[in-house]
C-alpha cells in the first residue's frame, strides 16, 4: 500500500517539479492525436456527406439519357441528340414489371420573372412519378397532377430556393402567377428543402407538367432523360438490362454499341464518387500519418533529452538504496501518466477541432472511432517506450556510472 | 565492522582486462575517520563502490557488520545501501528543482515508514547539519554548494546508517566552504558515526584520524594520525 502510493507521489512530484519537460511532452501528444481525429474527421465526413448526396437524388435509381448525335460521322457528343420521346417512357413502364416508377423529363433552363423579381433556373417538366424516383416531397400546395399532364396546364411547383429568390422567405406563394418565356404559370405548390448541391439542385429548380414543357417552352416532342426506380436494390441490374433491349427494339439498333442512349444507375455513380472520396480520405490520413510522426519524434525527443539529467537522478536513487523494481515502476508510471494526460487532452482537441471545422468551414465531419484508437495507441505506445526505455538502461547501470554520467 | 580480504576487481572493456583492485586486506573499526587518497586511477573510487554496496569484487571478501556482501545480488545491494550506509557526493547529488525536505525523505521512499514519521526524521537530520530551518522548503536549486552538502549529509543520515561515505564531498567546493563542510563531518565522527572520506586532496585527507593511501590499486600507507 504505501509502495503504490509512494510511486504515485513520486510520479506527481517528478512531473509538477520538471513542469516545461512535462508540458512539453504532453503538447506533442495533443499535436500528434489531436491532428489525426480532425484530419482523419474531415474527409469521412466528405465522404459521408457526398454518399448521402447523391442517395439524395432518388433510390435505386436508373438514369436514361439521350446519347450522341451521328450524322454524316461527325459526333456531336454524349447528351446532344434528341433520340427519347415520352413513347419510350410509356413503352417502359408498360412492358416492366419490375419498375416502381418511371418518370420523363424535359430539363433546360429560362429566365423567369413574378412581380418586379427575377431569376434563371432549372425548368423541369415531368409528371407525378417524379416525385416518386427523385425523392422529392412537397411542402406546401400539390405537386403536378396526371389532369394537369394530359390537359398541358399552366401551372408551376417551386423549389424552396426559388421561392425564396421570387417571393422571399417564408412567404406563402400559391395561387401567384410567375411568368416562364413570356407564358403565365400558376404557382400551385413548393417542394420540401432537401439540402444537397450540384448540377442539379432539387431546391433550385421548378416543376411543370410534362406536355407543359413540350408546348409551350422546348416546343418539339423529345425528352431530356428518363428516370426509372427499381423496385428494389437487387432489381437495379436486371431492370436496367431490360431497359437496354426495350429501348435498343424501339429504335431499331441491332448493335449496342451503337445504341443512341446512355444508362447510368446510382451505384455505379456512388462507387465512383467514393473511389474519389477514398482517396481524399487516404491523402487526409496521410498528412495526419505524418503529424502522428512528428508528434511522435517530439515525443521521443522530449524524452530522450531528458536522460542526462534523468540517469544522474536514477544513479542517485539506485546509490540510496532504492530497489531498481521501484525506479522503473515510477518511470513508466509517469509515462503512462503523461501519455493518458496528453491523449485525452488531444482527443478533446481534436473532437473540438472538428466540430469547429463543420461550424466555420460548413464541411461535414465524422470523428471515426478507428482515428481515436490509432493516434492514441501510437502516441501513448512512443511516449511510453521513449520514457521507460531510457530509464531501464539507466536502472541497469552501476549506479555511480549513472550518477556521472554525462 | 568493516573486514576486506583480498579484494580484487577487475573491470573488463572488450578485450582489454583493467585490474582496479589488487587483492586489498584491511579492517576499519566502528566509529572511524577514514581518509582513502591517492590520485585518479589508484583505484580509490572502485573502493569506494565496493566499500559502498554499489558494485561486488570480482574475488576477494567483504564482511560488514559480520555479514558478507561480496556475494549480494542487486536487490539485496539496494536493500544493504538503504539501511546501513549513507552516501555524500560530489555533484549532482540533489535532485532538481525539489524541497530540501523531500530530498532529504529520499532514502526513505518505499520503506514502511508514515509520511509524518519521515518529515519528522528528515527535519531533525537537517539541523543536525546545521542548515537553518528556513530553508527547509527551498527548492534544491536555490541553495549554495556548502548548503546543497549540508542538505547531502542529513540525507545520508537519515536511515541512520552504520557508514558514512563521502566521494569528494569538497570537489566543487571553495577552500573556505570545503572547511566548514569538514568541520561538520569531524562533528559527526565526535558523536560516533563511522565516516570513509575519498579524495585526492592530501588536506582534505588531514581532517580524519587515519589515512589509507592507494595507489595502482594496492594499499600504499596504512596510518593512524596520531602514530605519524
Amino acid at each position: 500500500m504505501m509502495i503504490i502510493e509512494d510511486i504515485l507521489k513520486e510520479t506527481f512530484w517528478s512531473l509538477s517539479a520538471n513542469k516545461v519537460r512535462s508540458g512539453l511532452t504532453i503538447l506533442g501528444i495533443v499535436i500528434g492525436i489531436a491532428s489525426v481525429i480532425t484530419m482523419v474527421s474531415i474527409g469521412q465526413g466528405a465522404q459521408n456527406s457526398i454518399a448521402s448526396s447523391i442517395q439524395s437524388i432518388g433510390s435505386n435509381l436508373i438514369l436514361v439519357s439521350p446519347g450522341a448525335q451521328r450524322g454524316s460521322n461527325v459526333s456531336a457528343g454524349r447528351g446532344s441528340s434528341q433520340t427519347l420521346t415520352v413513347a419510350d417512357a410509356d413503352a417502359l413502364k408498360s412492358e416492366m414489371t419490375t419498375v416502381k416508377a418511371v418518370a420523363p423529363d424535359v430539363s433546360r433552363r429560362y429566365q423567369m420573372t413574378a412581380k418586379g423579381t427575377n431569376t434563371n433556373t432549372q425548368v423541369v417538366g415531368t409528371v407525378p412519378d417524379y416525385l416518386i424516383v427523385r425523392n422529392v416531397a412537397i411542402d406546401t400546395g400539390t405537386f403536378i397532377t396526371d389532369n394537369q399532364v394530359k390537359s398541358s396546364a399552366k401551372v408551376v411547383v417551386l423549389g424552396p430556393t426559388v421561392r425564396d429568390d421570387l417571393f422571399g422567405m417564408d412567404i406563402n406563394p400559391i395561387g401567384q402567377t410567375i411568368r416562364i418565356k413570356n407564358v403565365d404559370f400558376e404557382v400551385i405548390g413548393v417542394t420540401l428543402a432537401k439540402g444537397g448541391s450540384g448540377f442539379s439542385n432539387p431546391d433550385d429548380s421548378v416543376y411543370v407538367p410534362l406536355t407543359s414543357a413540350q408546348h409551350f417552352l422546348s416546343g418539339d416532342i423529345f425528352v431530356s432523360s428518363i428516370s426509372i426506380a427499381a423496385s428494389d436494390a437487387t432489381a437495379v441490374a436486371s431492370v436496367q438490362e431490360q431497359v437496354k433491349n426495350i429501348l435498343l427494339r424501339r429504335h431499331n439498333i441491332s448493335d449496342p454499341t451503337l445504341a443512341d442512349f446512355n444508362l447510368m444507375n446510382q451505384a455505379d455513380i456512388i462507387a465512383t464518387a467514393s473511389s474519389i472520396t477514398g482517396t481524399f480520405t487516404i491523402l487526409l490520413a496521410s498528412i495526419a500519418g505524418i503529424s502522428l510522426l512528428v508528434g511522435g519524434i517530439g515525443i521521443m525527443n522530449m524524452m530522450l533529452t531528458t536522460v542526462t539529467e534523468r540517469t544522474r537522478e536514477i544513479g542517485l536513487r539506485k546509490a540510496v538504496g532504492i530497489k531498481k523494481e521501484y525506479i522503473l515502476w515510477q518511470f513508466l508510471s509517469e509515462a503512462v501518466v503523461l501519455t493518458f494526460f496528453g491523449g485525452m487532452m488531444g482527443i478533446l482537441l481534436g473532437w473540438i477541432a472538428s466540430l469547429l471545422v463543420s461550424q466555420f468551414a460548413g464541411l461535414t465531419t465524422v470523428i471515426a472511432p478507428s482515428s481515436v484508437f490509432l493516434a492514441f495507441g501510437v502516441s501513448g505506445g512512443v511516449g511510453i517506450l521513449f520514457g521507460f526505455y531510457p530509464a531501464k538502461r539507466a536502472a541497469n547501470l552501476v549506479p555511480m556510472d549513472a550518477l556521472r554520467y554525462e | 565492522m568493516i573486514e576486506c580480504k583480498n579484494l580484487t576487481k577487475i573491470y573488463v572493456n572488450g578485450d582489454v582486462e583493467t585490474k582496479a583492485l589488487n587483492a586489498v586486506s584491511f579492517r576499519i573499526e566502528k566509529g572511524e575517520f577514514v581518509s582513502i587518497i591517492g590520485p585518479s586511477g589508484s583505484g580509490k573510487s572502485t573502493l569506494m563502490h565496493i566499500l559502498g554496496a554499489l558494485e561486488v569484487p570480482t574475488s576477494g571478501t567483504y564482511f560488514l557488520d559480520g555479514k558478507e556482501i561480496s556475494k549480494y545480488d542487486d536487490d539485496e545491494l539496494s536493500m544493504l545501501r538503504q539501511q546501513k550506509i549513507g552516501f555524500v557526493f560530489q555533484a549532482f547529488n540533489l535532485l532538481p528543482r525539489t524541497t530540501v525536505l523531500r530530498n532529504v525523505m529520499l532514502p526513505l521512499l518505499y520503506t514502511d515508514t508514515t509520511k509524518e514519521e519521515r518529515e519528522e526524521r528528515a527535519r531533525e537530520c537537517l539541523k543536525y547539519a546545521g542548515l537553518e530551518e528556513s530553508k527547509f522548503q527551498n527548492l534544491s536549486n536555490q541553495l549554495s554548494g556548502g548548503q546543497i552538502q549540508r542538505v547531502a549529509i542529513a540525507r545520508a543520515l537519515i536511515n541512520n546508517p552504520a557508514i558514512i561515505l563521502a566521494d569528494e564531498p569538497t570537489g566543487n567546493l571553495d577552500t573556505k566552504t570545503s572547511h566548514i563542510v569538514m568541520q561538520a563531518f569531524q562533528a559527526l565522527h565526535k558523536q560516533g558515526h563511522t565516516i570513509i572520506l575519498i579524495t585526492h586532496e592530501p588536506e582534505i585527507a588531514e581532517y580524519a584520524e587515519r589515512i589509507i593511501s592507494v595507489r595502482d590499486g594496492m594499499i600504499e600507507s596504512d596510518h593512524k594520525k596520531e602514530t605519524r
